[in-house]
């Protein structure tokens, strides 16, 4: 589950990182957040909850767990270096959203992106070494 | 530039980042008065006849309490047997109508088969009830497919309800009197025609919100008769001269040439081949 911001900071030992992130105040954690931010963070990995423990029921635990290899396959071994666009086409397929548009193909496109993240604190950071 | 607190890609999606913006923007217009969404403040109606289904809708779109666009298009296409009437938000409308149109297209190429309006309902109802009422769509759905003439109105919370008439938007419940009163099953199409177009001018005499002319839009198995406008309005205002000024208005006072001086600094020669 994505965490919200604030309520696990992102550096070592769980402590606000005062370089990267600037001074923690409690005011700025108190920002008003959309009611859809949480909902629509953890929108896939809800439905991928959901849809695995259905599966679990009818067919039994074998169906979830080679499926899950699968996702963790496509995700995570068959993937670029974090700063690097991918097309995402093996998880598309295996979750069936390569059939159907919605507003995360419309919207935020990240081939488009303004932003570059930094190659080194990326790989870092995908590597836990931050 | 590579931003060094960027962690990861950003997710596609919707983006909500300036919702911190926003909630610090509103106290600082006065009394209230931040810049409302266009919406599409409107009658639009359905009904269902013999021969299939008979959708009707005004065409004002209005952004605050100025009229924003006066030949707005609030029937939209979503199949070559569905079209959809769409309340609301105009971009919510518009935005969430063509993506359930390309994903029933797709659906459609992929399987080979037409679609059918329930299809595009249960799409729809996913759709909206994911955002928990923040598109805010009032959609009405009628199509004909092989299972028959239907009529759906989908909610912005993802509600959904199969009648056989049918009316939404700010003049729904002006609207809703006319088709009450003068509906009955399996009406013939001239009638219904007239039935709608009735209901969508009660809309617009009785609302601010709607007003202009009326679309209708007659779906049958044999095709789609979209009808754009039905009925104008006898409001119109008639521009009675030209606004454009005439060759000469602007009198020509001096007139000076100044010759640009150009010189040849390389030239180069590629040969063509033209074998």
């Amino acid at each position: 589950i994505v965490p919200v911001a604030g309520f696990s900071p992102q550096g070592a030992y769980g402590v606000q990182d005062s370089l990267r992130s600037g001074f923690t105040s409690v005011k700025n954690e108190l920002l008003p957040s959309h009611p859809l931010e949480l909902s629509e963070k953890n929108f896939q990995l809800n439905q991928d909850k959901m849809n695995f423990s259905t599966l679990r029921n009818i067919q039994g635990l074998h169906a979830p767990l080679k499926l899950q290899m699968e996702y963790r396959a496509a995700r995570q071994v068959i993937q670029r270096l974090p700063f690097l666009q991918s097309s995402n086409l093996a998880l598309d397929t295996l979750r069936n959203s390569d059939e159907s548009i919605g507003f995360e193909d419309v919207l935020n496109d990240p081939a488009h992106s303004e932003v570059m993240g930094e190659p080194h604190m990326m790989v870092e950071y995908k590597l836990g070494l931050l | 530039m590579a931003l060094s607190n960027i962690f990861e890609t950003p997710t596609p999606g919707f983006n909500f980042d300036n919702t911190a913006r926003n909630a610090a923007l509103e106290g600082l217009f006065d009394r209230g008065k931040a810049p409302k969404a266009m919406k599409t403040g409107t009658t639009i109606a359905g009904v269902v006849f013999k021969d299939g289904v008979v959708l009707g809708a005004d065409t004002r779109a209005t952004s605050g309490e100025v009229v924003a666009d006066k030949m707005c298009a609030k029937i939209h296409y979503i199949s070559p047997n569905i079209y959809c009437c769409g309340a609301g938000t105009a971009a919510d409308t518009e935005k969430t109508t063509d993506l359930l149109s390309s994903n029933l297209a797709i659906y459609s190429l992929n399987s080979g088969r037409n679609p059918r309006v329930i299809m595009a309902v249960n799409i729809l109802q996913d759709m909206l009830y994911r955002y928990h009422g923040q598109i805010g769509a009032n959609l009405i759905l009628g199509g004909v497919d092989c299972t028959g003439n239907h009529l759906y109105t989908v909610g912005p919370y993802g509600s959904v309800n199969k009648v056989p008439y049918l009316s939404m938007g700010s003049g729904d419940l002006a609207a809703l009197g006319i088709l009450e009163d003068g509906f009955k099953p399996d009406l013939e199409l001239e009638p219904a025609k007239e039935l709608v177009r009735a209901a969508i001018k009660a809309g617009i005499m009785s609302d601010l919100g709607s007003g202009n002319n009326i679309d209708i839009c007659v779906i049958t198995k044999q095709g789609v008769d979209y009808i754009r406008p039905y009925q104008e309005s006898q409001y119109k205002d008639i521009r009675k001269i030209k606004y454009k000024y005439r060759q000469g208005t602007t009198p020509v006072l001096t007139e000076k040439v100044v010759p640009l001086k150009l010189e040849v600094v390389q030239e180069t020669v590629q040969k063509m081949e033209t074998a």
